[in-house]
């Protein structure tokens, strides 16, 4: 089953550019940018759900802050994308709009990589990944588990979307960063723009469902198991759980920060708002709705959840609240283990 | 001053010894395996180990009993380092301070423990299981590329022999009987091939005919290993101490009585804590 | 366009002209006052340039012409046109004429304006009208208005008016040209403990020029700056209590749910915000049926707003929580769904906007102990209501019949079950009390802060940093963790601002979880995994 699906979504890829081009705007077949757009929104959202099942699912390690590293991932490519406005900002300055507008006169040290595209994608990894690090390090290190765990990635995250709402912090406050016109000298806006951004979501996706099933079934993904059923059985027979904990904390970080980075450009927006807590304890219920602990699950439900949401917020935007309350609530209580789970029921 | 002064001495002396010793293995040039000295623990005001002290021999099988409350328990978690002891020695060999240590470096300088409740890992499967207790490199970045030799692949076929579970390799642990985990936990436990073996408890719940498998097998692991066996079931102890293995009888965190079965047995104060007053 | 309409005009002038020497006539008859305001003044004041218009206004301010305050009430309200170099004052009612001006007031022209008419009410028969002049200029205390306020000082009968003029004198004297008077001024305002006299030192310190001057007033300010200091951190402390109180009442319900029923609900909020809303009912409930009774509406939300949330927890643990024991990670995302649903429904019900909720009377206003340290009647309240809450719990808890089942359920649910508890219902039954007592929290924010569909989620953050600080198993450590948070709160918050304050005392949480997992104040005892 799990090859199939692969297939499937390497070929669905493959359709992309070709339903996009081939066929002209009011045909039938042909796949308009908008939906060409929110494929690639999925995509980067299945690689957090992914990333999150990693955590949760294998290692039982329920974190309510991923959506932090994301961000991080975002606002790192979001500074490179600010520069590549150059003077066609509404200011026409050299400076991005945003520091004209608080009367800055020079870039902030934290901006002196922002002109090369691999200095940012390295910045916007290496951050968020150096951050769940030093995290995960002092947290796993003194014990703290399950529920008081969750909360205080929930305090870190909150903590840091008060820091970036702030001007002074340098990263566009409240607004972020938008309006964003070139890649690496190719317009944002030109055709092939978006369906190439699609195609690389894509191939990240894959590339990182790759890498968790080879971490999963290696001896190092059955400790992680048997660390998130018993971690003090797991202690006494001479491994270190902190330091599985971590690799896969900062693993996991590192994945959401890549979807970051190729979700900003798709989006052409990124603001504190998608560190609230709320985003990330969305994350949580892909996972939960796809399935724990099954690589394929949380995909699916990524693709689920918020597909749903598109749909309701043209149909019934009041509503959507309504329609993802009672998604926790019924995944929790009657569908444990997720949609994957009901299939599997299914076939038997 | 002056004995406050030596004990801080020799405390340095043992942090000293067993950081270098960490890295290392416990010795056992004076043919002891496990060194206690008046070990007390108290939790919230209860006492729950009030000055025990005991040793056992390199290669010894010692059995350990004591009614409920005793502090059998306490005393194998002070060993394995999961509680901290308010006062006394615990030494490894001759060397090894466990108080110094951390419970994955115990269990790495090769103290093996099975607790009361099977706690083996329901959601791999029990071949699976136990690769993870082999003995072999601990460290997380080995184990995202570590594959099984040929020399592991036999160990582990013989230790399934062993633990009489060859024919369930495959199958989810969680599904086993509560006595095939109990065997699968001491398979996990020999995988580890650990030189002092903690047993809490470690046919509770089995059928006689279980039971006496698990006897045979313990005496069979003597002098190569040191065990401790602590126990409720009388029999099964008789069984392991025979006639001419020392017993120890714990009462209130401390050592009423040490001897053969037969002398422990006859002796007025543990027949008077046993029978009652 | 005036030009325009030149010659028709001018009849109609002829028609203002005399409409306008009416009017002063029927005043004159009417003797509430003569027309004594120079007419040449006047258009100065009302078709001046700048200073002139200013200087104009201080003169006929001087004079104490009578008439001057109908006049500026007049040019404040429009009704003063200017034409042919003449002010001419529209009665009501009446049509300006076309070719008349309407004069422009800048900010500064109407700053002067109502400090004028406030000069004037210093005058006033009606100690109400005064005090409120006073209030009105003592930001605008200069040397010009110097002869006005010892004029009115020299009329005043009330002594806390009286010392108010005085500084008001002494404020003028400081901004006099001779660098003599305002050192004595200076060394006269010396026993002050007003900050307002001290932020006007500090203001004029910067431009002083005269050293001896400058000696002195620095030496004021210094000795205002000491006495003040004392009300400063008074202040400060009470901000922080109350903040204290309120996070208090607030983690109360959290620590029985997650303390003593180990069920995290991130929906907690959200019954902070139904026992708001729900106070917001009974007020609108006591507009429309019961407009007299206003004041007593507390005394029915009060209950309202606990029975409110304490029916909608026992309905959330009855559906979902009750399936979920055990399980806290799935808790805390069950829960979460509640809270979006909850919160939803509210903006269904009553719009995505903040609702007001008003103090009643009794709570409105503070007790001013000192010039810089008042106590607000609504937030002593709180503090005095979090207290009463507190014991009332303990005492439930301690003493009562549910009190000992809901503790022995907690720590041992087999065995309350054998001896015949239905665990069930204690259940629900704690967990209503929890919530109930959120609702109850919701009640007083709402007396403090703005009632919306977000409230809640600008506290639960809060409330699980109280419960999880303070440690579970306990109510003294949420007692102790939400006042300490609550006071710390407001201490960096003055030292750095309100954002930092949070993200500190978020960094501060981490770093505390780490050396202690279980809290603060948590109970020890034999780990068991």
């Amino acid at each position: 089953m799990k090859k199939a699906l692969l297939v499937a979504i390497a070929v669905l890829l493959l359709l992309v550019p070709l339903l996009h081009f081939a066929f002209p705007p009011g045909h039938p077949l042909h796949l308009s940018e908008f939906y060409v757009g929110l494929l690639g929104k999925f995509l980067c959202f299945a690689i957090c759900a992914l990333a999150l099942d990693l955590i949760w699912g294998f290692g039982g390690i329920l974190s309510l802050g991923h959506g932090l590293f994301f961000a991080l991932g975002g606002y790192g490519m979001g500074m490179y994308l600010m520069r590549q406005i150059g003077r066609d900002g509404q200011y026409q300055a050299e400076l991005p709009d945003f520091m004209v507008f608080l009367n800055w006169k020079s870039l902030p040290w934290h901006w002196a990589l922002s002109d090369s595209l691999v200095g940012q994608i390295f910045l916007a990894l290496a951050v968020p990944g150096l951050l769940a690090a030093v995290f995960g390090w002092f947290a796993f290190r003194s014990r703290i588990q399950g529920v008081y765990f969750s909360i205080i990635t929930q305090a870190l995250t909150v903590a840091a979307m008060l820091l970036f709402f702030r001007n002074e912090t340098g990263f566009g406050g409240n607004n972020g960063f938008t309006d964003f016109k070139r890649i690496a000298g190719l317009a944002i806006t030109s055709p092939g723009m978006k369906v190439g951004l699609c195609m690389a979501s894509g191939v990240a996706l894959i590339a990182c469902y790759l890498i968790a099933r080879w971490l999963t079934n290696s001896r190092w993904g059955r400790i992680l198991q048997a660390i998130r059923d018993a971690e003090g059985r797991v202690r006494f027979l001479g491994y270190d759980p902190v330091a599985f904990k971590l690799s896969a904390y900062v693993i996991s970080a590192l994945m959401c920060a890549l979807a970051g980075i190729l979700y900003v450009p798709q989006v052409g927006i990124i603001n504190p708002s998608e560190m609230s807590p709320a985003a990330s304890i969305e994350m949580a219920i892909w996972a939960a709705v796809g399935g724990r602990g099954t690589l394929l699950g949380p995909v699916l439900g990524a693709f689920f959840v918020n597909g749903t949401k598109s749909v309701f917020t043209v149909w019934w935007p009041e509503g959507w609240l309504y329609v993802l309350g009672a998604l926790f609530i019924a995944v929790t209580l009657f569908l444990p283990t997720g949609l994957v789970g009901l299939a599997r029921r299914f076939k038997k | 001053m002056t004995p406050e002064l030596l004990e801080a001495g020799s405390e340095a002396r043992s942090r000293a010894l067993t950081r270098i010793a960490t890295a290392g293995e416990p010795i056992f040039n004076q043919g002891v395996a496990l060194y206690v000295e008046d070990l007390k623990v108290a939790f919230d005001g209860f006492q729950a180990l009030g000055g025990l002290s005991f040793t056992v021999g390199v290669g010894e099988l010692r059995c350990v009993i004591g009614p409920n409350g005793a502090g059998k328990t306490t005393t194998m978690d002070c060993i394995t380092g999961k509680t901290r002891p308010d006062s006394g020695r615990i030494y490894f060999g001759s060397n090894l301070d466990l108080r110094q240590m951390s419970e994955q470096q115990i269990a790495r300088a090769g103290i093996g423990r099975k607790f009361q409740k099977p706690t083996v890992f329901e959601a791999l499967t029990v071949a699976e299981n136990l690769e993870l207790a082999l003995a072999g490199d601990r460290r997380a970045s080995f184990a995202m590329r570590a594959r099984l030799n040929g020399e592991q692949r036999d160990r582990l076929d013989e230790l399934l022999k062993t633990v009489h579970l060859a024919e369930e390799r495959e199958r989810v642990a969680g599904l086993l009987s509560h006595g095939q985990k109990q065997w699968l936990e001491i398979g996990m436990l020999l995988a580890q091939d650990p030189k002092l073996l903690l047993l809490d408890e470690p046919v509770a719940g089995m059928t006689d005919e279980e039971t006496e498998r698990t006897a045979e097998l313990f005496l069979s692991l003597e002098g190569k290993h040191s065990l401790v066996v602590v126990e409720h079931d009388m029999s099964f102890v008789a069984t392991l101490a025979s006639t001419h293995r020392t017993v120890t009888v714990l009462h209130e965190g401390q050592t009423l009585a040490e001897g053969t079965m037969a002398a422990v047995q006859a002796d007025e104060k543990v027949i008077e804590v046993y029978l009652g007053r | 366009m005036l030009r325009a309409l030149g010659a028709a005009r001018v009849s109609l002038a002829w028609i203002f002209m005399i409409k306008r020497l009416l009017l002063g006539w029927l005043l004159a008859l009417g003797a509430v006052s003569a027309w004594a305001l120079s007419p040449e003044l006047a258009s100065r004041i009302a078709a001046g340039e700048g200073d002139d218009r200013v200087a104009a206004l201080q003169q006929a301010l001087a004079a104490g012409d009578e008439s001057l305050g109908p006049f500026l009430r007049a040019l404040q309200d429009g009704r003063v046109r200017v034409k042919g170099g003449q002010a001419l004052v529209i009665a009501e009612g009446v049509m300006a004429p076309a070719d008349a001006e309407e004069p422009m007031l800048n900010n500064r022209m109407r700053r002067e304006i109502e400090a004028a008419l406030a000069g004037l009410d210093l005058l006033s028969k009606d100690r109400a009208t005064r005090a409120k002049a006073l209030a009105t200029l003592r930001d605008a205390a200069d040397a010009s208005k110097l002869a006005l306020f010892e004029k009115a000082l020299a009329a005043e009968s009330d002594g806390e008016l009286r010392s108010q003029l005085n500084s008001l004198v002494a404020g003028a004297k400081l901004s006099s040209a001779d660098p003599g008077q305002r050192r004595a001024a200076a060394a006269e305002l010396a026993g002050s403990a007003d900050p307002a006299t001290r932020a006007l030192l500090l203001e004029k310190l910067g431009a002083e020029t005269d050293p001896g001057a400058k000696v002195a007033m620095q030496r004021t300010v210094d000795n205002i700056g000491a006495r003040l200091a004392w009300g400063e951190r008074a202040q400060l402390l009470f901000s922080g209590l109350s903040l204290g109180s309120v996070l208090l009442l607030v983690a109360l319900g959290l620590a029985i749910t997650y303390g003593l029923m180990g069920v995290i609900n991130m929906a907690h909020g959200e019954l902070l915000m139904v026992g708001a809303y729900a106070t917001y009912c009974v007020q609108q409930g006591f507009r429309a049926w019961a407009p007299g009774a206003f004041d007593y509406y507390l005394w029915v939300a009060l209950p309202a707003s606990f029975l409110a949330a304490a029916l909608v927890g026992a309905a959330m643990e009855r559906t979902v929580i009750r399936w979920l024991y055990g399980r806290p990670l799935e808790t805390l995302l069950a829960t979460w769904g509640i809270s979006l649903v909850l919160m939803q429904a509210v903006r269904t019900l009553f719009g995505a906007q903040n609702v007001a909720v008003e103090n009643p009377s009794w709570l409105s206003g503070g007790w001013a102990l000192l010039p810089n340290f008042t106590l607000p009647y609504n937030r002593l309240a709180i503090l005095a209501f979090a207290a009463l809450v507190l014991v009332g719990m303990a005492l439930l808890l301690a003493k009562t019949r549910l009190g000992l089942m809901v503790r022995g359920v907690t720590q041992n649910r087999r065995m309350a079950a054998c001896v015949g508890v239905n665990t069930a219902r204690v259940d629900t039954l704690a967990f209503a009390l929890g919530s109930g007592i959120a609702g109850l929290a919701g009640c007083a924010l709402s007396q403090i802060g703005n009632v919306g569909p977000d409230l809640g989620q600008s506290y639960i953050v809060d409330a699980f940093m109280v419960v999880v600080l303070g440690g579970v198993g306990q109510l003294a450590g949420t007692v102790y963790a939400g006042l300490g948070l609550g006071v710390l709160s407001k201490l960096l918050e003055g030292w750095q601002g309100a954002v930092l304050a949070k993200i500190a005392l978020l960094m501060l949480l981490v770093l505390v979880i780490q050396k202690k997992p279980q809290g603060l104040f948590a109970l020890k005892g034999r780990a068991v995994e």
